[in-house]
């Protein structure tokens, strides 16, 4: 028989009752009421407060630390270095898994873990933080990327040599790879070319800006057992990677998720949960750890800024004929930036036969990057989609029709190596086109401007259980971690496959004692592989209850089908029965028959990408560079919206993070290489009165391979967004700027040169 | 370091002790939206803390003479709320307003905002514009104090110890009058001022500028009066012209600093175009009075 | 030891007696002390609004209060909000028109926009927006929440 991978049963007729409608989430009630169990709402009988001791320096060794002042204070039950993690080989995926944890040789960024304390209180353990004694040596540091790939730069790990270039030679480095990703023949691409376009960009750090912060509670038993109840995008793979970390089998860990205040890729590796767990085993008594929000900022992954060249041909009728372009991307003092997603979705909605990619990935004394919504790509479409634009303009194309001219459809084989299915870019391009806010005319004195996103959206590895009470109620647990409220859209795929009300569902999300490995929750995978299994396990579970009700009615198998949520006679031949409902069959067989549960584990494939294209409206205050958004409309293929509040919600929350980045958020560093705004006040997010409403129109191309059509919608819509309001600014002030931020310091300077120019 | 402690007096006289017999560092806590934010990140250790919110005359809000006269505690929301007093200084009004959020003005006070003496404070240039007098109170006795010779430097104030801002006193509004502030912030909300500008002026019968106080914040230590904006505005009718020799002597004022913020060449840039806009608002609000 | 303040403060219509050291905020305070976690910190420096309750009927940030400054007064909480029998408009709202996603902002949301009907009851969307701004969403885009905020205005003023 046929997997569900290989034959979804999706059918475009199929009549829906729930998926596609707007039940009230189930975990709403208790967020609203504020019952609900974050990070940092956790208590254990005799627990401890953790506190930890970050390094002041951007870079330095680590002579000696003395913790004997610090575990001496009345109340400290415990105080852990370095000591107390067992080393792992330096230049492998272990040793800079605990180097980042915590430092060994050396510190190499300010807020590196140095030391940790838990103790009675918080007043007492940030007393004994003060007594800790760390003897340092401070050496120079490096932090921005082109300076860090230099040939004297500091240099952070002697190990390091650049993956990916023959004879590298032995000299330590900083640039931990070159990835060269290519297809076709540029040169005789750009030959083709009436009109070329080169331009450099640049991007500066940003944060996941999560509201939050990390919180964790652990407690050990006796005999080495470990459980972690901690806000996270992965359980299981906090779990595979303590395990791999504290040389502990992953069976006597137990991660249990809370709910999370918010990830975004930014909780998809632990920062205070091996803390609290190691602390926890020296004191034996549970250990609770929340991070401050400056230790947010100084000691979590931020975003890889980046440095990129782009160019691309187009012949005058609108051929875009050949693309190249060399990336820089900083991963912070390890590596993990994810950049190879960059060169592959880049161009990638694009038909286009001849691209010619260099990707660099450079460590340099900063938090090591962690995931943001499609890792490393917005930042450069922020470029390729200003070089499209430009190209458009050049030839007298409307910008929307050049994009038109050159999307790609299904067939076409990407950089990758996949092969488009069915997709939805050419219906997404062209309902933008026709939406009321590109056909409305622009108000006098302001810019308007498009970009178009693509992401790859993912399927994974993904375990679920679903069982079925003798009252006829669905329990569902998941592993995949729900970080925006998947939760009600896989309850409704499941109520509609089984055929019950979606108030008989529930989702819940497990420990990882109680499931197989689920990937991280990412990639916008969520919805789609959470959904394929649940839907599987609810067709296994559908197959038991005919079997069950031929048993009761004593007629073959074959003579039982399920419509409607009940098992009838497949015609009157087979006999006069009334419909047994599922609720019917779980109270008249769970006793003789044991219950009735379905499990599904598999690495789930097929998911289709998405494709956005956004129309931004902004003004800028020519004197003081200030810039607003006036309007915003995001246009997406979701495949089929399963909750189409719930994907009206990614759009717009990924809009106006694009806001954010594009107009005012960024590291900034001083010369002493610390970081000088670890705060919500000058880490400036989007507030409300910054923002208009978000207008959105969801384009529905179904993708066949996922029993009801979805995509995954989490990601898409922050990839075009800088680029749009870039675009945008550009049309208002009459030079496209090529720097993130788009602060108004930066475009005053523009306009005053567009004055003089 | 010796531990905390807490007190909250229910006289002047009571709290004027404490604060002048402190052995330690002493704070005076009012909404407490500085005071706090810096115990939280180890700026301050303070070993004795004042609240001073139990004592009636901070928070009152009262005519006198003609004026007003404000509690040096009085919230913030208080002060928006106060129909009157809102109405006879819109421009002090908009400097509070954007001291922070509501649940930051909720707390948050003008005698605090100007003896935290952070350069960008909202509150201060318009208040300084206003010509507004503190009366401080401590163990030498009461003295008046014009608001700009408070702040001394970016956290440093002139106060001795033991004395406390206790109020501030608006003289009567001439018919004619406008005041207003506006700042430069990227966001709309939630930031610290980048250049904020305060100007009050009141015009004669025939529109003819007879007086003016202009007041600029973020450019400098402290908020910075100056009188050649000032004096470019007197005897004008504060057309174009005059507006240009007003951002003109406003930037020769400036002296900002390089940080995280902005740029000592955004600041002055900013400060001029501020200067126009604030005068012209300032100048509307005359009109209709 | 630090010496602690015994504190008697009234939550949500109960009275509670704290022994809390000077320093404790009232967010502290209501978390770690009475375990009422539905305020939430996210920056502890006044920035974000997670924290959001009213104190003798004004909306403050509770990170920005020391919990000693709360002996004598009265707290509202997220918990307070509704009864057991219905939730309150706003609650209601949010639900219906999905105004939270992952849910960490939207009690310090909650106390803030039922300060503001409070006092505004035909508030417009920029007024919304203005009152809003010390509560930092990164989920939304601000949309949602702002729709239901006006929806719940528009209910309980009777639908006109």
């Amino acid at each position: 028989m046929a997997t569900i991978l290989e034959e979804s049963g999706f059918s475009p007729d199929r009549k829906l009752k729930i998926v596609g409608t707007n039940p009230v989430k189930h975990d709403g009630l208790d967020k609203v009421t504020g019952r609900a169990k974050f990070g940092a709402d956790f208590f254990l009988p005799g627990m401890l407060v953790g506190k930890i001791l970050r390094s002041p320096h951007p870079h330095a060794v680590i002579k000696s630390i003395d913790t004997s002042a610090a575990a001496a204070l009345p109340g400290v039950k415990a105080v852990i270095t370095r000591d107390d993690f067992p080393d792992l080989p330096k230049g492998t995926p272990g040793g800079d898994l605990t180097r980042n944890v915590i430092a060994r040789e050396k510190v190499l960024y300010e807020g590196h873990v140095v030391a940790a304390v838990a103790a009675t209180s918080e007043s007492i353990a940030k007393k004994a933080l003060k007594l800790i004694k760390v003897d340092y040596e401070p050496l120079p540091h490096v932090i921005d990327p082109a300076e860090a790939m230099k040939p004297d730069a500091p240099i952070l790990h002697d190990h390091l040599r650049t993956k990916g270039v023959k004879d590298g030679g032995d000299k330590p480095t900083n640039v931990v790879e070159r990835l060269d990703l290519a297809m076709g023949n540029v040169d005789k691409g750009f030959a083709e070319a009436d009109v070329i376009v080169e331009q450099e960009f640049d991007s500066k750090p940003m944060h996941q800006g999560y509201i939050e912060p990390q919180g964790c509670v652990a407690t050990c038993t006796e005999d080495g057992q470990v459980w972690l109840w901690c806000c996270t995008q992965a359980p299981f793979v906090y779990r595979d990677r303590l395990s791999q970390l504290l040389k502990l089998d992953a069976s006597k860990i137990c991660v249990q998720q809370s709910e999370l205040g918010g990830g975004f890729g930014g909780k998809t590796g632990f920062y205070g949960e091996p803390l609290a767990i190691v602390l926890s085993r020296k004191a034996k008594r549970p250990v609770k750890i929340v991070l401050t929000r400056a230790e947010v900022f100084r000691g979590t992954g931020p975003v890889s800024a980046t440095k990129s060249r782009i160019k691309m041909g187009v012949t005058k009728d609108g051929k875009i004929t050949a693309a190249e372009a060399e990336l820089i991307f900083q991963t912070g003092a390890f590596t993990g930036s994810m950049f190879v997603n960059a060169p592959q979705a880049m161009f990638t909605r694009y038909n286009l036969e001849n691209v010619k990619t260099v990707s660099y990935e450079v460590v340099s004394n900063r938090p090591k990057v962690n995931s943001f919504r499609a890792p490393c790509v917005p930042q450069i479409v922020f470029g390729v989609e200003g070089v499209i634009n430009e190209l458009a303009r050049k030839i007298g194309m409307d910008p929307i029709d050049l994009r038109l001219r050159n999307a790609a459809t299904e067939g076409y084989k990407t950089i990758y190596g996949d092969v488009f299915g069915p997709i939805g870019f050419v219906e997404t391009l062209e309902a933008a086109k026709k939406s009321d806010h590109y056909t409305s005319p622009k108000k006098p004195g302001t810019g308007r401007g498009v970009a178009a996103g693509f992401w790859f959206n993912r399927g994974g590895e993904t375990s679920t259980s679903l069982n079925v009470a003798p009252d006829g109620s669905v329990t569902i647990i998941t592993g995949t971690a729900d970080v925006a409220g998947s939760r009600i859209s896989i309850s409704m795929m499941a109520a509609e496959e089984l055929g019950v009300p979606v108030d008989k569902v529930r989702v819940n999300m497990a420990d990882t004692h109680s499931l197989g490995f689920n990937r991280v929750t990412a990639g916008s995978r969520t919805t789609y592989s959470v959904g394929m299994t649940v839907v599987d396990s609810a067709r296994q579970v559908i197959r038991e209850l005919c079997r069950r009700a031929a048993g009761i009615w004593g007629v073959p198998e074959e003579g039982v089908v399920f419509e409607d949520g009940h098992c009838r006679p497949a015609s009157s031949n087979v006999g006069e029965f009334e419909p047994l409902s599922v609720a019917d069959i779980a109270r008249k067989t769970t006793g003789s028959h044991g219950a009735l549960v379905a499990s599904t584990s598999m690495n789930v494939t097929g998911a289709g990408p998405g494709f956005g294209l956004h129309i931004v409206d902004v003004e800028v205050d020519k004197e003081t560079g200030a810039a607003k958004v006036l309007r915003y409309t995001v246009v997406e293929d979701a495949g089929k919206a399963i909750h189409p509040l719930q994907v009206e919600g990614q759009y717009q929350g990924g809009a106006v993070q694009g806001i954010g980045w594009a107009l005012n958020e960024e590291y900034i560093y001083g010369e002493d290489g610390k970081l000088q705004n670890p705060s919500f006040l000058d880490y400036r997010m989007p507030v409300a009165s910054d923002v208009p409403m978000i207008d959105t129109e969801i384009v529905e191309v179904p993708n066949p391979r996922h029993p009801f059509g979805l995509r995954g919608v989490g990601e898409v819509p922050v990839v075009p967004t800088m680029a749009a309001i870039a675009n945008a600014i550009g049309d208002a002030i009459g030079v496209r700027p090529r720097s993130l931020p788009m602060s108004p310091p930066k475009l005053l300077k523009l306009i005053e040169q567009t004055k003089q120019g | 370091m010796a531990d905390l402690r807490y007190e909250a007096p229910e006289t002047l006289g009571a709290a004027i002790a404490l604060l002048a017999d402190a052995k330690g560092p002493a704070k005076v806590l009012a909404g407490g939206t500085d005071v706090i934010v810096q115990m939280e990140t180890d700026l301050i250790e303070p070993e004795l803390l004042v609240d001073i919110k139990k004592i009636p005359e901070l928070r009152q809000i009262k005519a006198e003479k003609g004026g007003f006269r404000v509690g040096a505690a009085v919230s913030g929301m208080d002060l928006v709320d106060h129909a009157a007093f809102a109405k006879a200084w819109p421009g002090v009004i908009d400097g509070v307003k954007l001291i922070g959020s509501i649940q930051v003005k909720g707390r948050a006070s003008m005698g605090g905002n100007l003896c935290n003496a952070s350069p960008a404070a909202d509150s201060v240039p318009p208040l300084v514009a206003a010509g507004a007098v503190a009366t401080v109170i401590g163990p030498k006795g009461t003295r008046e104090v014009p608001v700009e010779q408070i702040p001394t430097g970016p956290g440093k104030t002139s106060l001795a110890k033991g004395e406390i801002v206790v109020s501030f006193f608006f003289p009567r509004r001439p018919p004619r009058s406008g005041d207003a502030y506006q700042r430069f912030t990227p966001r709309t909300e939630m930031d610290i001022a980048v250049v904020g500008v305060g100007i009050d002026l009141t015009l004669d019968k025939g529109g003819t500028c007879t007086a003016a106080r202009v007041a600029l914040g973020a450019v400098a230590p402290t908020v910075l009066l100056v009188k050649e904006a000032a004096d470019a505005l007197i005897g004008t009718t504060v057309d174009d012209a005059v507006l240009e020799k007003l951002a003109k002597a406003c930037s020769a004022a400036c002296k900002p600093i390089d940080d995280k913020r902005g740029t000592r060449e955004f600041r002055i840039k900013i400060a001029c175009v501020l200067a126009k806009r604030v005068a012209q608002q300032a100048l509307e609000r005359a009109r209709q009075n | 030891m630090a010496k602690k303040y015994h504190v008697t403060t009234t939550v949500n219509g109960d009275e509670y007696e704290v022994l809390c050291e000077p320093q404790q905020t009232l967010l502290d305070v209501l978390r770690d002390e009475l375990q009422l976690t539905g305020t939430k910190e996210g920056c502890a420096t006044g920035d974000c609004g997670a924290c959001s309750v009213m104190l003798d009927g004004e909306l403050v940030c509770a990170c920005l209060v020391l919990g000693v400054e709360a002996d004598g007064k009265k707290v509202e909480t997220i918990e307070g909000m509704g009864n057991e029998k219905e939730l309150h408009p706003l609650q209601r709202n949010f639900l219906e028109l999905n105004g939270l996603q992952c849910g960490i902002c939207t009690p310090g949301i909650l106390v803030a926009a039922k300060a503001l009907l409070e006092r505004n009851p035909d508030p417009t969307e920029m007024e919304v927006r203005y009152w809003l701004a010390g509560n930092l969403c990164r989920c939304t885009g601000y949309d949602k929440i702002i729709r239901s905020v006006l929806a719940t205005a528009k209910e309980i003023r009777g639908g006109a």
